[in-house]
């Protein structure tokens, strides 16, 4: 495997992870100890806003760990050298634990799918309780374009993100689609709500909204 | 900020902003050239527009930032 113009760290990672026999098998048991590691720390400082707690969240960890390590070894060849190699196999863990953790919150879900608790979205945007009243005219009117002007398909996918906050990473896990095509969705729903938002006097000039 | 300006921002939308799929296909490069002092934002605009809109390639961001910061 070439290792030009690499770190001294990376490429000795790769110079041992394309070895044969105990030095490989050293290189991997390490590399599997640290992304084991990085896996229960990044569980644990997503804990407090995923369902899954306790001993299952430490299995996330180590189930993120063991599929990083596959992807890692499967995909020795496509490192670049474009960073260092750690953070590029670190990246293989940190998303498996972003998606597990997705997949694992429809076994203990603190909302279903499709609840629609409008009365809900002041507080999921942040508005301040004793301001509510003030903001309620323009909420009306972003339920009113969600409701008659975004598709089917567009409002179930903004009403479950952005009114009942169900994880994107779970959405896109239980409707069995992309992460990207879920923030695309939601993009463009944002645009549509801001557009009408302007066009009615609640917001004002266009900003940077036109893509 | 008033009530207007927090939902505004929520709404607002980047066209610099390249999605998800393209985010995360650079975020290696990316973090680390944001612990070595480049200037991953600037290199990588339509990325810094994407994490700072979507929480879940944002909370990926943060995760492989502290990964990286504790070795």
């Amino acid at each position: 495997m070439p290792t030009a113009g690499l770190d001294e760290l990376s490429a000795a990672w790769l110079r041992r992870l394309g070895s044969e026999g105990g030095e490989r098998q050293a290189a991997e048991r390490e590399l599997h100890a640290t992304l084991v590691r990085i896996a229960l720390a990044e569980v644990r400082r997503r804990a407090a806003s995923t369902p899954v707690t306790g001993p299952e969240l430490d299995d996330v960890a180590h189930q993120a760990a063991d599929d990083a390590m596959l992807a890692v070894l499967a995909k020795l060849d496509d490192f670049r050298g474009e960073s260092r190699f750690t953070t590029w196999a670190y990246r293989f863990v940190i998303l498996e634990v972003s998606s597990k953790l997705g997949r694992h919150y429809w076994r203990n879900p603190p909302i279903t799918l499709d609840a629609g608790q409008w009365e809900r979205l002041p507080d999921r945007l942040g508005i301040d309780p004793a301001r509510h009243a003030e903001a309620a005219a323009v909420l009306a009117e972003v339920r009113r374009v969600v409701e008659d002007e975004l598709t089917a398909h567009q409002r179930r996918i903004f009403v479950a993100i952005v009114v009942d906050g169900i994880p994107l990473e779970a959405l896109a896990t239980r409707l069995d689609l992309q992460r990207n095509t879920i923030y695309k969705v939601i993009f463009d729903a944002r645009r549509k709500i801001r557009r009408a938002l302007v066009a009615n006097g609640h917001l004002d000039d266009p900003g940077l909204e036109q893509r | 900020m008033n009530e207007l300006e927090r939902l505004d921002r929520f709404l607002r939308t980047d066209p610099r902003d390249v999605g998800c799929d393209e985010a995360m296909a650079v975020l290696h490069i990316y973090v680390d050239l944001s612990v070595t002092g480049g200037d991953a934002a600037e290199r990588y605009p339509g990325v810094a527009a994407h994490l700072a809109a979507c929480g879940p390639c944002g909370e990926d961001f943060t995760g492989l930032l502290m990964a990286v910061a504790s070795e």
